[in-house]
C-alpha cells in the first residue's frame, strides 16, 4: 500500500484510486510467478525466490515488478510465469531458467523460445491468450489473477477494485442493488443454482435487528479447487461482493467460512481484511455513508456436510456442523436465528462486475436460463488439466477437446462427471450438451460447484459410482436414517458388483433404495447421494451388466475381476516388469517373452504401467479366464 | 503439550464457548493431536460439557484423537487422483508401512491421512510427505519415496 490514510468519504476514495492509477506506468514490465496450488506443487516457490535474487543481482529490481500471484489456470504446464505487459507466457519454468529469462526477455526484449507453449503444429506461441487452452476461455471473474498480487490492495484498486462498492453505497439504494442482481439473472455457483437476487431479497425482507451475509468457501467437492483459486488469487473480489451484498441486504456482519486446508487463502483473506480496516473501507461508517460492516473469517474443520447451508451456520455457532430440517429457510432464520444469506465464493465474486458493468452486460453472456461465466476445475484423464472459465452455453465437447486438448495419452473418451458427489456422468454421445444449469440437470447430472472430471476408456463406471458413495458414507453426518443407511446399502450392492457377486435384481434394488433416499433424506447430501450411481446406470448399464453376467470389468479396474498376463507375441523381454514386480511373480529370460504367475500376483498394476507404451505386452484379462486356464493346466499335470 | 500452552490458546479466544472449534483447531495445529487432558481442560475452562467437546473432536476431519507419527503422509484421494490410481498409492503405503488412512504405525514413524483435492491434479496421483509434494506416483515410485524418508 502506498501509505496508510483513512478514507473518510467518497472523494477520499476517488483521490486514493486516482493516485494509485496515476502512479502506475501501464508499460512497466512485471513478472507474475504463479503460486496457485498446482504450480506450488511444481515448486514455483523456488522460481519466485530465484527471480528475487537474480533481479537484484542484475540491477533490474527497481525497474521490474515481481509478484507471486494466484492460479493462472494452466496447471498442467506449471510453473507458469507471465511477463507483462506483453503477456509472454513461459511454462514449465525451473529456477535454472530464471537467469536466462532475465537476460533475454527482461533486459534484451527477446524471447526464450524453449519455454514457450508449442502448438500441435510445433510452432511456439508467445502470448498467453493465444495458447489454445486460454484462447477459448472467457475470463471475467478469474482473469485478473495474473495481474494482481493478492497481498496488494493497490493492485486490486488499480484494476477498478472497490469502485462497485463505492457506487453501490453512494449512488444506489439497497433495493436498487437487489433489483440489479435479480435482473442480471445471476444464479448460485455453489451447486444448486438458486437465483442470487431472489435469495438476497428473501433475506432482506423479514423484520429483524440483525442479518448476516456469508461466503461459502468450504469447497467440499473432493475433486475441485476453483474456489480456492479465486480466494487465494483475488480475495478482494470476494470481499467486495460480500460487502455489496451486506449493504443490499442490510447486514453489518459478514462471515467467510473457509476450509482450514486452504491456509494460503485464509492468510490472504485475513491480510486483505486488515488492510481494509486500516484504510477505513471496513468498519464503522464506511466512507461517511453510515454503512457499518465487518467480516469475520471462520475456519472450517473439515466435513463435507458442513458446506450445506444450515450445517455451515451451526458450525459458525461453534456447534457440530450438521444440517437441520429446513421447514424455515436460512434466509429467514439462519445464523443465530437471524435472516442469513449464504452464497458461494464465485457467486460473490461476480457481484462487483454486475454492479459496475450492469445487469445487461452480464445477461449478454450465457444462455436463456444461465447467465455469465462458470469456472471449472478441468481434471482427470484430460491433457490440459487446470482451472478454466467459460461462458455459460459452451458445449462440454468444446471444453474438453478445444480447451482441455482431448484425452491424455490419446486414449478414447468415456465420460465426464460434473457436480461432484451430488452430480452425475455424461457419456460421449451427449458431449454437445451445453454448460447450463437446466440442461445438465435434465441429463441427470448438475452444474455443481465446478468439478469437471474427464474419464477415459480405462475407467470403470461402477468403480466411480462406488468411489463417490464411499466418500459420502464417510461424510454423512448420520443424523437421518435414509441417508446413513441408504448410502451403506447402496455401497453394499456396489461392493457385490465390483467383486463379481451381484445379481441382476441388484440393479432394481439400487433404484428402490435411491428413490427412498431422494424422497426421505434430510438434506441435499442424502437426497442427491444416489445421483452418481443412477446416472451411470442410465448411461452405462452395459458395464453393470458385464460385471454381473460376465464377471468382467470393461474398464479393467475392479481387482477381483481382472488378472494380468503377458502377450508372448508382443513381449520383447526387456525385463522392466520383472524388476518392478513387488512379489516376484514375473519370470523370464532377457530378450525372451516373460510370464506372470497369477497365483503370486497381487494385481498392483506396476507391470502394466511399466511396460513400454510401444510394446504393451502386459494386458488385463478376466480373472474367470485365469482360473479355468489354471484348472486345465493342473488337470493336464495330473494326467 | 503443557497446560500453560493450552491455557494460552484458550485465553486467546477469551474462553468463549462459541470459539470451541477454533480453540481445538489451534491445539491440534500446535500439538498435531488432541490428548484427553487437553479436551478436559477445554471443557473445564469453557464450561462446555466434555461430551460436547468430544463430539466436536470426533466429527471434524481435522482432529486427531491419537498421536501422530514423525512423518505425515497425505495421500490425495480426490476424484482426479482416484482416477489416476490413488488407491494403488494407498495400497503401497499399506504394504510398506502397514497403515491405512487415519492410522499411525507401531514405531510412530508414519501417519497417513487421505485428503481431498490438493489442487495439484495435473501431478496426480499425489502424496505429500511432510509438506513436500510427490506426483505421478506409480506403485514402485511410491515405495521409493517412502524408503527415502529418513
Ligand atoms: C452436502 C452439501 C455440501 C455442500 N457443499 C458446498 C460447498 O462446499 N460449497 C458451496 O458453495 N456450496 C455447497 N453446498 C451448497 C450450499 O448448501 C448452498 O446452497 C450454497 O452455498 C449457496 O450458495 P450459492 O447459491 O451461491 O450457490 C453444499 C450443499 C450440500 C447439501
Ligand atoms: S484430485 Fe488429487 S490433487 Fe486434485
Amino acid at each position: 500500500m502506498s501509505e496508510i490514510e483513512k478514507l473518510l468519504n467518497p472523494s477520499d476514495f476517488e483521490a486514493f484510486q486516482k493516485k494509485i492509477v496515476e502512479g502506475r506506468d501501464p508499460n512497466r514490465t512485471a513478472v507474475a510467478v504463479c503460486s496457485g496450488p498446482g504450480c506450488l506443487a511444481y515448486a514455483s516457490g523456488k522460481v519466485f525466490d530465484r527471480f528475487k535474487v537474480e533481479l537484484l543481482e542484475s540491477g533490474l529490481a527497481e525497474e521490474v515488478t515481481l509478484a507471486q500471484t494466484g492460479c493462472h489456470g494452466f496447471c498442467e504446464r506449471g510453473p507458469s510465469v507471465v511477463i507483462l505487459p506483453d503477456e509472454i507466457c513461459y511454462l514449465r519454468v525451473s529456477p535454472d531458467d530464471v537467469k536466462e529469462i532475465i537476460e533475454t526477455t527482461l533486459r534484451g526484449g527477446g524471447i526464450v523460445e524453449r519455454l514457450l507453449y508449442k502448438g500441435e503444429d510445433g510452432l511456439p506461441v508467445q502470448k498467453e491468450s493465444d495458447i489454445p487452452f486460454y484462447k477459448h476461455q472467457q475470463k471475467v471473474v478469474f482473469g485478473d489473477n495474473k495481474r494482481i498480487d493478492p497481498r496488494s490492495i493497490d493492485d486490486y484498486i488499480a484494476r477498478g477494485g472497490y469502485t462497485a462498492l463505492v457506487k453501490a453505497i453512494t449512488t444506489m439504494s439497497p433495493e436498487t442493488v437487489i433489483a440489479e442482481v435479480k435482473e442480471s439473472g445471476l444464479r448460485g455457483r455453489g451447486g444448486g443454482g438458486f437465483p442470487a437476487g431472489a435469495k438476497w431479497e428473501a433475506t432482506a425482507k423479514p423484520p429483524a435487528d440483525t442479518r448476516y451475509v456469508i461466503v461459502n468457501a468450504d469447497e467440499g467437492d473432493p475433486g475441485a479447487y476453483m474456489d480456492r483459486g479465486i480466494l487465494e488469487g483475488n480475495p478482494h473480489s470476494v470481499i467486495e461482493g460480500l460487502m455489496i451484498g451486506g449493504y443490499a441486504i442490510g447486514a453489518n456482519e459478514g462471515y467467510i467460512y473457509v476450509r482450514q486446508e486452504y491456509p494460503l487463502a485464509i492468510d490472504n483473506v485475513l491480510y486483505a481484511l486488515e488492510v481494509l480496516r486500516e484504510i477505513g473501507l471496513l468498519g464503522e461508517n464506511i466512507l461517511g455513508t453510515g454503512f457499518n460492516f465487518d467480516i469475520i473469517v471462520h475456519k472450517g474443520a473439515g466435513a463435507f456436510v458442513s458446506g450445506e447451508s444450515s450445517a455451515l451456520m451451526s458450525a459458525i455457532e461453534g456447534r457440530v456442523g450438521e444440517p437441520r430440517p429446513k421447514y424455515i429457510r436460512t434466509s429467514i432464520s439462519g445464523l443465530r436465528g437471524k435472516p442469513s444469506c449464504l452464497n458461494n465464493v464465485e457467486t460473490w465474486a461476480n457481484v462487483p462486475l454486475i454492479i459496475n458493468k450492469g445487469a445487461d452486460w452480464f445477461k449478454s453472456i450465457g444462455t436463456e436460463g444461465s447467465k455469465g461465466t462458470k469456472i471449472f476445475s478441468l481434471v482427470g484423464n484430460v491433457k490440459n488439466t487446470g482451472l478454466v472459465e467459460v461462458p455459460m452455453g459452451m458445449t462440454l465437447r468444446q471444453i474438453i477437446f478445444d480447451i482441455g486438448g482431448g484425452i491424455r495419452d490419446d486414449k478414447e473418451f468415456k465420460a465426464v462427471q460434473t457436480g461432484g458427489p451430488s452430480g452425475g456422468v455424461i457419456p460421449e454421445d451427449m458431449l454437445d450438451l451445453h454448460v447450463d444449469y437446466d440442461e445438465l440437470y435434465a441429463a441427470g447430472s448438475m452444474m455443481g460447484s465446478g468439478g469437471m472430471i474427464v474419464m477415459d476408456k480405462d475407467t470403470c463406471m461402477v468403480n466411480v459410482a462406488k468411489y463417490f458413495l464411499e466418500f459420502l458414507s464417510d461424510e454423512s453426518c448420520g443424523k437421518c436414517v435414509p441417508c446413513r443407511d441408504g448410502i451403506d446399502q447402496l455401497l453394499e450392492v456396489l461392493q457385490r458388483l465390483t467383486s463379481g457377486n451381484a445379481l441382476e435384481e441388484d440393479l432394481e434394488l439400487i433404484e428402490d433404495i435411491s428413490l427412498m433416499m431422494k424422497e426421505c433424506a434430510l438434506c441435499g447430501l442424502g437426497q442427491s447421494a444416489p445421483n452418481p450411481v443412477l446416472s451411470s446406470i442410465k448411461y452405462f448399464k452395459d458395464e453393470y451388466i458385464a460385471h454381473i453376467a460376465e464377471k468382467r470389468c470393461p474398464g479393467g479396474v475392479c481387482k477381483a475381476l481382472i488378472a494380468y498376463t503377458i502377450d508372448k507375441e508382443k513381449c520383447i523381454g526387456c525385463g522392466k516388469c520383472m524388476k518392478v514386480c513387488p512379489v516376484a511373480a514375473i519370470t523370464g529370460e532377457k530378450k525372451s517373452p516373460h510370464k506372470i504367475n497369477n497365483a503370486l500376483c497381487v494385481k498392483c498394476d506396476s507391470c502394466y504401467q511399466e511396460c513400454p507404451a510401444k510394446v504393451q505386452a502386459v494386458t488385463k484379462i478376466r480373472q474367470a479366464d485365469v482360473i479355468t486356464a489354471f484348472a486345465t493346466s493342473e488337470e493336464a499335470a495330473n494326467e | 503439550m503443557t497446560q500453560d500452552k493450552i491455557d494460552q490458546i484458550i485465553d486467546k479466544f477469551e474462553a468463549k464457548p462459541r470459539a470451541l472449534i477454533m480453540i481445538l483447531m489451534d491445539i491440534q495445529h500446535h500439538n498435531r493431536w488432541l490428548p484427553k487432558e487437553a479436551l478436559e481442560r477445554v471443557s473445564e475452562r469453557l464450561g462446555v460439557p466434555l461430551a460436547k467437546v468430544q463430539q466436536i473432536a470426533a466429527f471434524y476431519k481435522t482432529f486427531s484423537l491419537v498421536p501422530k507419527g514423525d512423518h505425515e503422509l497425505h495421500v490425495c484421494t480426490g476424484t482426479s487422483c482416484h482416477l489416476r490410481g490413488a488407491q494403488k498409492v494407498l495400497d503401497t503405503v499399506y504394504e510398506v508401512a502397514g497403515i491405512r488412512p487415519g492410522e499411525t504405525d507401531s514405531e510412530s514413524k508414519f501417519s497417513l491421512t487421505a485428503v481431498n483435492c490438493m489442487g495439484a491434479c495435473s501431478l496426480g496421483p499425489v502424496m505429500m510427505v511432510d509438506g513436500q509434494y510427490h506426483g505421478r506416483l506409480a506403485p514402485s515410485k511410491t515405495e521409493d519415496v517412502l524408503k527415502n524418508v529418513k
